[in-house]
């Protein structure tokens, strides 16, 4: 039986990952952590019919410390063994509110990058003690470098992006694997009101696909879809003279 | 995402909103410039009737979960978006199917609805909407559960009411048993078109499905001649699984690769691979029911232009004269398609109140878009006029509005039960 425990799983690329899952194995028992109960249970009877063995749900709140806490052992009650942890919260913060608002930037910070890279040295500790399992952390290209479009958003996933790096050292030591994720633009309810160029969008679905055949294979880094990698090569590429007079 | 019909015809730019929850669509309607917009699936229907007069779509395909499975009584609910393939992958293991499926997986069960389509067994289990328990209808910020006993009125608007008469976002469907996933299958070639009307007698008699694709070029002796596919479901599952290939069309070439020469030289090829005589057969249910799924995108084999479907249903009296008279007038044109597709329809009734299906013949074939179709369509349309007949407004581009009330009078019930804030092009062009 394959135990996967994914954070925040009401977002569209944990569904499609989760069902994707269930397209290959037909032993999955899943716990979902998220904020919104009514969909979490959508998702439970979801992916019950599609095939999982168990389905638990676990209201969770990322930016509540003391839930933080209490999560590994609330999962534990569940799942006393994690072969996969998908960790895919995050919100995309509205970078022009972040520069005017101090709070709401702080807030933004503080969910996107301390909250998830705390949470990620918690199921570290566990992972490194079962010496088994791999972790699967969804940052972004907008870490790669930062652009004057979303560098609120672009330093908080580059901060989990270098946290994570650290943490693949760590845990290769006990066999545990962690792939950092960086999806592109994603048709996912957090894009819905951005114009995006249409050929560059990719479907939940696609990126799924791309996130769990690369975790399979243990990859450290996972552009999804792949042709990200050359975008961001180039992008990381242009030198600073040239980049600051770009408007991305 | 590009939004356009299957056809690519007419090109009407479409703005897409795109829930993943029911909870965000009110927001994203009152968001949006202004309220009007039409509900959208996945785009496998061929002409304007998924394309909104306001040119703002509500893609229900992210409203695509699983609610409820009951493995006893045989039902499923599902959300709107879901498509049939997906409930087919589920379902099929555990020893259940979908009473009607069209001939692509990829509609979704919103559509499936809305265009209250029908398969290759019309004539037993009747269009898809004879299946729907209850559907669950967002309309005016309020949702409504309708069914035969209750909202039965909405419930039979929205049955073919082509997305007009709110957002279908959830459905329960009544499923039926089989054994396996695998069709038994005979497949007969015939030579001439009034052998279709004698081997559809006599197979739908004992086979569940029934259709033939028929050479829509050949002329004079050879004229309606095609290959009958019947199919039932197998009690016997062949332990060789017949997995279906999954092939791309990368791109659109710029001018269509259907033309006379293909056509003529592909028809000619088809019909001479199939076997002289009646053979049995046993095929998985996705290539007997869903072959042209095996090609990703082959809507763009029809080039930038994109293409019409013209799918008409003659009553039965008048049928073989008429289906006669329009094969004659499409060979002498020298235009059509690689599928073309005959089907006996039967007599079970719909509820639904604009219902496509007759007791009689249908006849379906795509052509590649160009200046010398509409002579080819007024020709066709006179014939379908003259003999009762009427079209299939899910694969419509060109039908005029004197032909569509005519044919469906029923129209005006369903326009005094419109959502005011939904029209599609479909809806304005044949309600004017």
């Amino acid at each position: 039986m394959k135990n996967i425990l994914i954070i925040g799983a009401t977002s569209a690329i944990a569904q499609a990952c989760a069902r994707y899952w269930l397209q290959h194995s037909n032993d999955c028992h899943f716990v979902l952590t998220g904020r919104d109960q009514q969909k979490l249970a959508a998702i439970q009877s979801d992916l019950q019919i599609r095939g999982a063995v168990a389905v638990d749900c676990l209201p969770f709140d990322l930016a509540d410390e003391s839930g933080r806490a209490s999560l590994l052992e609330r999962v534990e009650q569940l799942m006393p063994q994690l072969d996969r942890v998908l960790v895919a919260p995050g919100s995309l913060p509205d970078q022009q509110r972040c520069q005017t608002d101090e709070s709401y930037a702080a807030q933004a910070f503080q969910l996107n990058a301390n909250a998830i890279v705390l949470l990620l040295e918690r199921l570290a500790g566990k992972l490194e003690q079962q010496r088994s399992g791999k972790l699967i952390v969804i940052s972004s290209v907008a870490g790669d470098r930062g652009r004057m479009s979303n560098y609120f958003y672009g330093a908080a996933k580059a901060a989990v992006t270098t946290f994570c790096s650290g943490l693949m050292m760590r845990l290769q030591k006990a066999e545990v694997s962690v792939s950092i994720v960086k999806p592109g633009f994603v048709r996912t309810p957090m894009t819905a009101d951005l114009e995006l160029p249409e050929k560059l969008v990719a479907t939940p679905e696609q990126v799924a696909r791309v996130i769990v055949d690369g975790a399979e294979k243990c990859r450290s880094v996972i552009y999804a879809p792949g042709f990200w990698l050359l975008i961001m090569t180039i992008i990381k590429l242009i030198p600073n003279f040239v980049f600051r007079r770009l408007s991305l | 995402m590009k939004i356009e019909s299957w056809g690519r015809y007419p090109k009407l730019p479409q703005k897409g909103l795109f829930p993943d929850w029911q909870q965000q669509i009110a927001a994203m309607l009152n968001a949006a410039s202004d309220g009007r917009f039409l509900p959208f699936g996945n785009g496998r229907s061929y002409g304007d009737v998924c394309l909104a007069e306001s040119g703002q779509v509500l893609v229900s395909r992210g409203l695509d979960r699983f609610i409820k499975l009951d493995r006893e009584q045989g039902f499923v609910r599902v959300e709107a978006g879901l498509t049939l393939g997906e409930i087919l992958a589920v379902i099929v293991p555990l020893g259940w199917f979908l009473p009607v499926v069209p001939g692509t997986r990829l509609a979704t069960v919103g559509g499936a609805i809305g265009n209250d389509v029908h398969g290759k067994n019309h004539h037993v289990r009747g269009t898809f909407g004879c299946h729907v328990r209850r559907l669950w209808l967002w309309r005016e910020g309020q949702l409504l559960e309708c069914s035969p006993a209750v909202n039965n009125e909405l419930f039979r608007a929205t049955i073919g009411g082509l997305g007009l008469t709110g957002i279908i976002v959830e459905a329960e469907l009544a499923l039926m048993p089989v054994q396996n996933g695998q069709i038994d299958t005979v497949t007969h070639r015939f030579d001439r078109l009034e052998e279709f009307f004698s081997l559809a007698q006599q197979y739908d008699v004992s086979y569940e499905y029934g259709v033939a694709w028929i050479d829509c070029v050949s002329r004079g002796s050879q004229r309606g001649r095609g290959v009958y596919f019947a199919g039932n479901h197998a009690r016997y599952r062949s332990e060789i699984d017949i997995q279906q290939r999954q092939l791309n069309f990368p791109l659109t070439p710029p001018v269509s690769l259907v033309n006379s020469l293909s056509l003529k030289a592909f028809n000619e090829f088809y019909w001479h691979t199939k076997p002289a005589h009646p053979k049995a057969g046993r095929a998985s249910y996705l290539s007997y029911f869903f072959p042209l799924d095996g090609i990703l995108h082959w809507n763009r084999m029809y080039g930038r232009a994109g293409f019409q479907q013209y799918q008409c249903v003659i009553p039965l009296a008048n049928s073989e004269a008429a289906m006669a008279e329009m094969l004659e007038s499409i060979s002498a044109s020298g235009s059509g398609s690689f599928l073309a597709v005959l089907k006996q329809c039967g007599e079970v009734e719909s509820p639904g109140l604009l219902s496509f299906p007759l007791h009689g013949t249908s006849l379906a074939l795509d052509f590649p878009n160009g200046r010398k179709l509409g002579r080819l369509f007024q020709r066709l349309d006179d014939i379908t006029r003259a003999a009762d007949g009427r079209l299939y407004p899910a694969k419509d581009a060109h039908m005029t509005a004197a032909d569509f009330q005519q044919a469906y009078p029923q129209w005006q019930q369903l326009e005094a039960l419109r959502d005011p804030a939904i029209c599609s092009h479909f809806w304005r062009r044949v309600s004017a």
